[in-house]
Order: C-alpha cells, then structure tokens, then sequence
C-alpha cells in the first residue's frame, strides 16, 4: 500500500530522519515506535507533504505521493490524524467532519458517513452543534478519527491517538482502530501507548534518533529484550 | 423630549454609519484571519474602488449602487494579484523585520494613494445622484408621533445594501464547502492541507474577497462622502480599529465592532462635537486594547457554543 523508501528529512540545517525505509501492506495495522523525539511524527509529516524530503521518495498505492501537492493526497485514499487532534477550533463538530469530505465520492456520501461516525462514537451524536475546541480531550480525539474517516480512507495515518487519555478511552480508540481495520482499512500508526499498540498491530517498526534500529512481528518485538527494557518498562 | 429625539437621531445615524463601517471591517477581518496579516492597504483599496465608482458614474453615469458589479470583481482581481505576486513572496524571505508582510501592505497602500493623486489629482469629487436629496420623515408616516426622526434615502440604501452583504458573506462562509474551507485554512492551515484543502488558493481568495468587499463598501460610501486620494488612510485607520475591536479575526465581531464603532462616532459628534468623531474612534481603541483585549470576540467566547 505505501513504500517508503530510504528517507531523508532535515528541519532547517538540523537532519532529524536519516535514510528510512518502511512499507506498508493492505489491510496491515503497522507500528512505528520510538522515544520522544525519534521523529515519528516527522515520518508522517512527510509522507502527507507538510515536510519535504531530501532523499528518497514514498510511493503509495503505485504513485510517487513525494512530488504531490500534501492537499491532493486525501483523494487518493491516504488521510493523516496528526498528533494533538489539530481540529478546527471555532468549527461545531458537524463542520469539522464536512471538512473531512470535500472532495470526491467522501462529498457524495458525506451525509449517511456522518451518521456513520456517529453510530461510532455516540458522544459526538449529542454534541453535534458543539465547537469543537470546546470538546473534552477524548472527544476531540474521536472527532480528529472521525474527521479522517469522512475522507473514506483506504489508509490512515494516526498519530498517538491515545495521548492524554484516560485508560477507558483508550481501549475504545483502540476498540474503533480494530473495528475499521475489521472493514479493510490499513493503518500506520504512531504510539507511546507501545504495550497496547503491538497487542493490535501486525509489525512494528523502532526508531531512534532518526534511524530505523529494528522491526519484526508485532507479538516477537514485544517479546525482544531491548524492546522490552527501553519502551515496555519490563 | 427634544433631548431624546436628538439621541435618538444620533442613534439612528450612527448605527447607519455602522452598518457600512461593518462591511469594511468584515473584509479585513477576512484577511486578517486567514493570511494572520494586518492589511493596512485596506482604505486603499476601498478609494480604490470608489474611483472606480466615481468614473463610472461621471463618464457613463452608471449608478455608484450599481457600480459595486464593476469595482467589486475588478478590486477582486487586484487583491488576488497582491496577495499573489507581492505578498506570498515577502512571506518566503527571511528578514530582519519581522511582520515584513504588514509593512509591505503600508506600501502598497502608499503606492496606491500616490498613483490617485497623479493620475486624480487631490480635487474632492462626488457623485450627485438625482435621488441625493431625498429624506424620510417619521411624522411623514405617523403623523402624531411625539418625536421627528430623519433617514436620508442614500444613507438607507447604503445600509440596506451593507448589511444584504453581508449575510450573504455569512451564509457563504457558514454554508458553502468553500466557506468552510476558508474558515479552516484560518484556524489551522496544516490540519486544512491534511483534509485537502488548496490553502494557498484559499488565501488569494481569501484576499481577493476581502478587496472585494471594501470595494463594495466604497461603492455605498461614495454617494455620501467626498472622494479623494488620501481618503484611504482614513478608512485603513478605521478598519483597524474595528478589528481591534471586534477581535482580531472574528467576522461576528468585526460586524458588531463595525457598529459600535459607528454609534460612538455618532455619539462623539452629536455631544461633543463635529471634529471630536476621530478622536472618539482612538479613544474607544485604546479603551479597547486596556479593557477588552480579545476585543467582542472575546465576549462571546464565554458563550462557547453554537456559531
Ligand atoms: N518544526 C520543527 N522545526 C525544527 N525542529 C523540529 C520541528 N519539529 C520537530 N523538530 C525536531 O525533530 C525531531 C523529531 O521530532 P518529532 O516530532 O518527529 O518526534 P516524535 O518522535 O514525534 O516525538 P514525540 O513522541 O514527542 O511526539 C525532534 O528533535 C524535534 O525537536
Ligand atoms: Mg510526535
């Protein structure tokens, strides 16, 4: 589904990615794991065309997306839930999952998605005409989910979706992850949650300082000893 | 008794002034929310569009109402072209100044002003339109009313046109998928490029539309106002004012920014004088910045629900 080919990534002068590969296959939950500032979210960053690369490319779905404009990726299929919800504020939660479906067929369907997302996460149901910036830390994450879904994805991007939660969230953002896998969906995803995340994910991949140091079978990296030490405080 | 009559006149006109000084605001606000600049070419632009409408009505005699169809897209396509060629540029460089943008739209506004007053000369024109004299009288329609009130026609029309446009700028931004979008690129533009939205094209629409509708306000204005080149830098002042006011950003408040702004003129002018208007307008701005510093935006946030 998406390949992502010896990368390299610079903030200014300051080099943050060196050289990573990964790919994703359909219908694969992956997880990309890694410290505070292993550049996880850089990864992503990338791939949606808000960072430029320096070397390499990605290639999604048969297309080189590394030369696309970052807006025309939600067309093709790939949608990205970036760290900290990033709704949009001022908008009700409706007007938030609209702007999740500009385009396309997700336009056309726009309506009974909507009531979809809401069967999904019923909390949303009630607080239709609430501004989102109003919402409670859970329920943003459910919106920031549920606006990437109106885009009718085949992939998603989430990056720690579980942050700031409580545990019982949690295990419902979790619940959701596997339910739309359930229906097709690939998912690449970004956790400090790392115990919960390889529990759903299929491979994983470890990052450190910029630099892929190892993947492997989600349920075999969760057994590895260096895993186990530096992320799973066992 | 003559004391209320003469609040209420005052009242009246003011909210009537308001009611255009609204619309000024509305473009710049627009502009303001998603490009995060101040732009301080904006009376420029707005005189702008008045010789548009100034020309038009002298050589053609076509109506300054209906000019608002000519000055509007053509004011459109110059803010597009500003926003374009001159603005997106100075954003990419890395300067010493910073807020490098704003400065570039107090010369823009300077460029404009000078080219008025070479090509126009200072002389103050105006559009005498047949209608101009045209007055309605409340005793006219009531005649046993205890107190006389006066709307001039052009003063009503302007405000009826103002406030028509601006529910229709409502109804496009709250309604329309591009609305929407525009609205989005301004409370987040990297979470409106991940849901697909060509932000830097909302932003040139974004700038297009805020000329366009000073232009709009300028076509109004110009049956009321005499035109001159420098008359730009006193419109930028209120605009400014107004946004400050209203909360930078915030098109509801803009609205009521713009009227109130309106009513305290009116009010400075009727109680202590012709000349005290501007000084009115500064005073309410820095009551504005001490005591309100989110502006009314900032009053209807503790209201967080709904639009
Ligand atoms: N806009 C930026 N400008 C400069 N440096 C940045 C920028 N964003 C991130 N960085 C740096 O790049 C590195 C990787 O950051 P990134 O956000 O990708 O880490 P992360 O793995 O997602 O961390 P976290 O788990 O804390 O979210 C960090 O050293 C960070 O300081
Ligand atoms: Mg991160």
């Amino acid at each position: 589904m998406i390949q992502v080919k010896d990368i390299d990534v610079f903030y200014a002068d300051l080099q943050v990615i060196w050289d990573v590969s990964f790919t994703v296959s359909p219908g694969e939950i992956v997880a990309l794991i890694g410290a505070n500032g292993a550049g996880k979210s850089t990864i992503l960053r990338t791939i949606s065309g808000l960072v430029p690369l320096t070397k390499g490319g990605i290639i999604f779905d048969g297309k080189p997306i590394h030369t696309m404009n970052g807006y025309d990726l939600i067309e093709l299929g790939l949608v990205h839930v970036p760290e900290a919800r990033r709704l949009f504020p001022e908008m009700t939660v409706e007007e938030n999952l609209d702007i999740g479906a500009l385009k396309g067929v997700a336009k056309k369907n726009r309506k009974a998605n909507k009531e979809k997302i809401f069967e999904l996460f019923p909390r949303l149901s009630e607080r239709r005409r609430q501004l989102s910036g109003t919402l409670s830390g859970g329920e943003q994450q459910m919106l920031a989910i549920g606006r990437g879904l109106m885009s009718m994805p085949k992939m998603m991007m989430l990056d720690e979706p579980s942050l700031g939660l409580a545990p019982i969230l949690v295990k419902e953002v979790f619940r959701v992850i596997k339910q739309v896998r359930s229906e097709g969906m690939t998912v690449l995803i970004v956790e400090q949650n790392v115990k919960q995340t390889l529990s759903i994910a299929d491979r994983a991949y470890v990052l450190e300082n910029g630099k892929l140091i190892m993947e492997g079978k989600a349920a075999e990296l969760a057994d590895n000893e260096h895993v186990k030490a530096a992320y799973l405080g066992v | 008794m003559v004391q209320l009559e003469v609040f209420l006149q005052t009242l009246v006109s003011g909210l009537l002034l308001g009611g255009l000084y609204a619309l000024i605001g509305l473009g710049m606000t627009l502009i303001m929310g998603v490009m995060k600049i101040i732009n301080l070419a904006h009376g420029e632009l707005m005189m702008v569009a008045m010789y548009i409408a100034y020309w038009l009505f002298t050589l053609l005699g076509i109506d300054p109402y209906l000019a608002v169809f000519i000055a509007s897209p053509a004011l459109f396509i110059l803010g597009v072209l500003i926003q374009k060629y001159l603005i997106t540029p100075v954003i990419k460089v890395e300067s010493i100044l910073p807020e490098n943008q704003v400065i570039l739209t107090v010369g823009i506004g300077m460029v404009l002003a000078s080219l008025a007053t070479v090509f126009f000369k200072s002389d103050y024109r105006s559009t005498p339109v047949d209608y101009a004299s045209v007055t309605w009288y409340l005793t006219d329609y009531w005649a046993n009313s205890p107190i006389e009130l006066s709307i001039s026609l052009l003063w009503a029309v302007s405000f009826f046109f103002s406030i028509m446009i601006t529910i229709a700028m409502w109804f496009f931004l709250s309604r329309t998928d591009i609305g929407k979008s525009i609205r989005a690129t301004s409370q987040d533009s990297d979470a409106a490029i991940l849901m697909g939205i060509n932000v830097n094209r909302m932003r040139s629409l974004s700038f297009g539309l805020g000329a366009a509708i000073v232009a709009a306000a300028g076509c109004l204005f110009i049956p009321l106002y005499y035109l001159y080149p420098a008359l730009g830098g006193q419109f930028t002042l209120i605009a400014f004012v107004i946004t400050i006011l209203g909360g930078l950003g915030s098109n509801v408040g803009a609205i009521i920014g713009g009227l109130v702004l309106g009513v305290f003129e009116s009010m400075t002018s009727t109680y202590i004088g012709m000349g005290w208007a501007p000084v009115g307008r500064f005073s309410i701005f820095i009551a504005a910045l001490i005591f309100l510093p989110g502006g009314i935006a900032s009053l209807l946030h503790r209201r967080r629900f709904g639009k």
